[in-house]
């Protein structure tokens, strides 16, 4: 029998301890998750790789395809990874009481939401770190210098946020396998129809309007736009933090944490 | 006499059209184990989580620990450590890392490994949630709940479901937390756990306190006695019913078999034998039947059993 004393010494760690405590956690399930590393990192980089070597199975318009490709597949990495993985995994943490639980635990809510913010850049970090050394593996030339470095970073951000904010909206009101079934199937559609990968030039011209206010069209074109070396297109980030104030509004008004 | 670590008035809870909870008052004394004792649906896990700040009381008050559960939540939550009735982890987490997670939680949280060991959980701190024991999910959850050298728990069915060796050693550590100064709130549907652990009890039953005490008070006032001998058939029982005080009654049952119910006392039993002697009668098997905490559970909340 161990002296294991019980005697009450109370208090809270430090934000900042709690929060990275809190992220770390979340890295690592993620990395344990077979299907959630096939999401974030599998299939961007098959798309990629396929798509570089495919010839012209896909239309992907005028351009080198590389060029095309990557900034594509960029977006779509963190649409995986800010959408579809953050939305199943909430929603299992909201089924298996670990919210619950957390609401009577010293981390504050914001604090649950910071380090949902740091596990997401983490390993969006990673995820565009490895999907941008395949690229210029492949023969991508990104143009432009820092600017370019800048405006992506803006447009990932922007991004983050919007697919976040919609992610969270399904895994806060739905049951965890419906948002499992919702968030993949949002994902296959907005693969196929939103301008992800094929640009918006490549769509018929009756779909443009609609197809450019999707999230993922906005944040794949403007990806696109700035490394080919044409700037920023700010209506693209309007778009998206458009979408991240409406899906952010809705869900502090209808998250449940249980 | 230090303040009460909680403090629960006229709260009201509703579901729907169903009341929960209905003008239930209580108070919990700093540094005792408290049982929350009640059938399914009494309003148990209600109050606990009104405590716990997970529902706000739609009438009444609650303060715990002198604070506001909700208003003053983050204040009051390194100060408690809670236990779920079920879930609270990761499936795919493993047992040690949940606990190293909310230790991290923590300012001064107990050495990880201890806590584990004393629970039984040492072998398995390797392995993920959801390949745990029901039991020794529990364990852990309970370990969650303690990690943090909290003042005061709150337990909601701590033993549901664990074998004897495992119901044993929540036990010791339940009783162990109260000897250290830690304040302890339980629910609980066995009575032998109340019995045995509790310094208090709250009998609940449809959203009220149907009554409270130690467990000794329980089961001696106002409960149901009962006296039963054997005799020769048909002693004049009418007679014993006169000099009974009222509220007890005498009857035989099968021919010989003789009962007295009601609030027995030493002058009752001394009134029986009177009468006993008056008739020159020497009864067999006189027996006085002292109702345990069961019966006052089943007496007070119906035997009927509920979903």
């Amino acid at each position: 029998m161990t002296a294991l004393s019980f005697i009450p010494a109370p208090g809270a760690s430090r934000l900042p301890r709690m929060v990275a405590a809190h992220a770390r956690m979340e890295v690592l399930l993620l990395a344990r998750n077979g299907e959630q590393l096939l999401l974030a990192l599998g299939i961007p980089l098959l798309l990629l790789v396929g798509g570089a070597k495919s010839g012209t199975v896909v239309d992907l318009g005028s351009g080198r395809r590389i060029d095309v490709l990557t900034p594509g597949v960029l977006a779509l990495a963190v649409m995986s990874t800010a959408f579809t993985s953050l939305a199943i995994a909430t929603a299992f943490e909201r089924r298996y009481g670990v919210l619950k639980r957390l609401g009577a635990s010293p981390l504050p809510r914001e604090g649950l939401l910071l380090a949902k913010i740091a596990a997401l850049l983490c390993v969006e970090a990673v995820q565009l770190g490895v999907i941008c050394a395949a690229g210029l593996a492949l023969g991508w030339h990104p143009r432009g210098g820092f600017g370019t470095v800048a405006s992506c970073f803006v447009l990932v951000v922007a991004g983050t946020a919007a697919f976040a904010s919609l992610g969270l909206l399904l895994a806060g009101t739905l049951r965890a396998e419906a948002t499992l079934a919702a968030s993949n199937l949002v994902y296959v559609l907005l693969l196929v129809v939103g301008a992800v990968v094929v640009p918006l030039a490549s769509y018929p011209e009756s779909l443009h309007a609609v197809v450019s206010v999707l999230p993922s069209a906005a944040l794949a074109e403007g990806l696109r736009h700035v490394c080919s070396g044409a700037g920023m297109d700010w209506w693209r980030v309007a778009v998206l933090v458009a979408w991240a104030v409406l899906a952010g509004t809705l869900t502090t008004r209808t998250f449940r944490w249980e | 006499m230090s303040a009460p670590a909680v403090e629960v008035s006229d709260l009201v809870m509703r579901y729907g059209r169903t009341l929960a909870v209905d003008a239930l008052s209580l108070t919990v004394e700093a540094g005792r184990i408290t049982a929350i004792l009640g059938p399914n649906g009494a309003g148990k896990t209600t109050v606990l989580e009104t405590c716990e700040g997970y529902r706000r009381p739609q009438s009444g008050e609650v303060r715990v620990l002198g604070l506001d559960p909700i208003r003053q939540h983050r204040e009051l939550m390194p100060r408690v450590g809670v236990m779920l009735q079920s879930g609270g982890a990761w499936s795919a987490v493993r047992a040690r890392e949940m606990l190293a997670y909310v230790a991290s939680l923590y300012a001064h949280p107990l050495p990880l490994d201890d806590l584990l060991t004393r629970l039984g959980l040492d072998s398995c701190g390797r392995t993920a949630y959801r390949r745990l024991s029901g039991g020794e999910q529990q364990r852990l959850g309970l370990a969650m709940a303690v990690v943090g050298r909290p003042q005061l728990v709150f337990l909601d069915e701590p033993t549901a479901g664990l074998d004897p060796q495992s119901r044993r050693a929540t036990w010791e550590l339940i009783q162990q937390l109260a000897a250290d100064g830690v304040t302890v709130v339980l629910t609980t549907h066995y009575m032998e756990e109340a019995e045995r652990l509790a310094d208090h009890i709250f009998l609940l039953d449809a959203g009220r306190v149907v009554t409270s005490g130690s467990p000794s008070d329980l089961v001696t006032s106002g409960a149901q006695n009962t006296i039963t001998f054997r005799a020769q058939p048909g002693l004049p029982v009418a007679e014993l019913r006169r000099v009974l005080p009222a509220g007890q009654v005498a009857a035989e049952g099968p021919p010989g078999t003789y009962r007295v119910e009601g609030e027995v006392t030493p002058q009752t039993l001394a009134t029986v034998t009177g009468w006993f002697a008056a008739l020159d009668v020497l009864p067999s098997d006189l027996t006085v039947q002292r109702h345990t905490l069961e019966d006052v559970f089943l007496e007070l909340t119906g035997k009927a059993l509920r979903s």
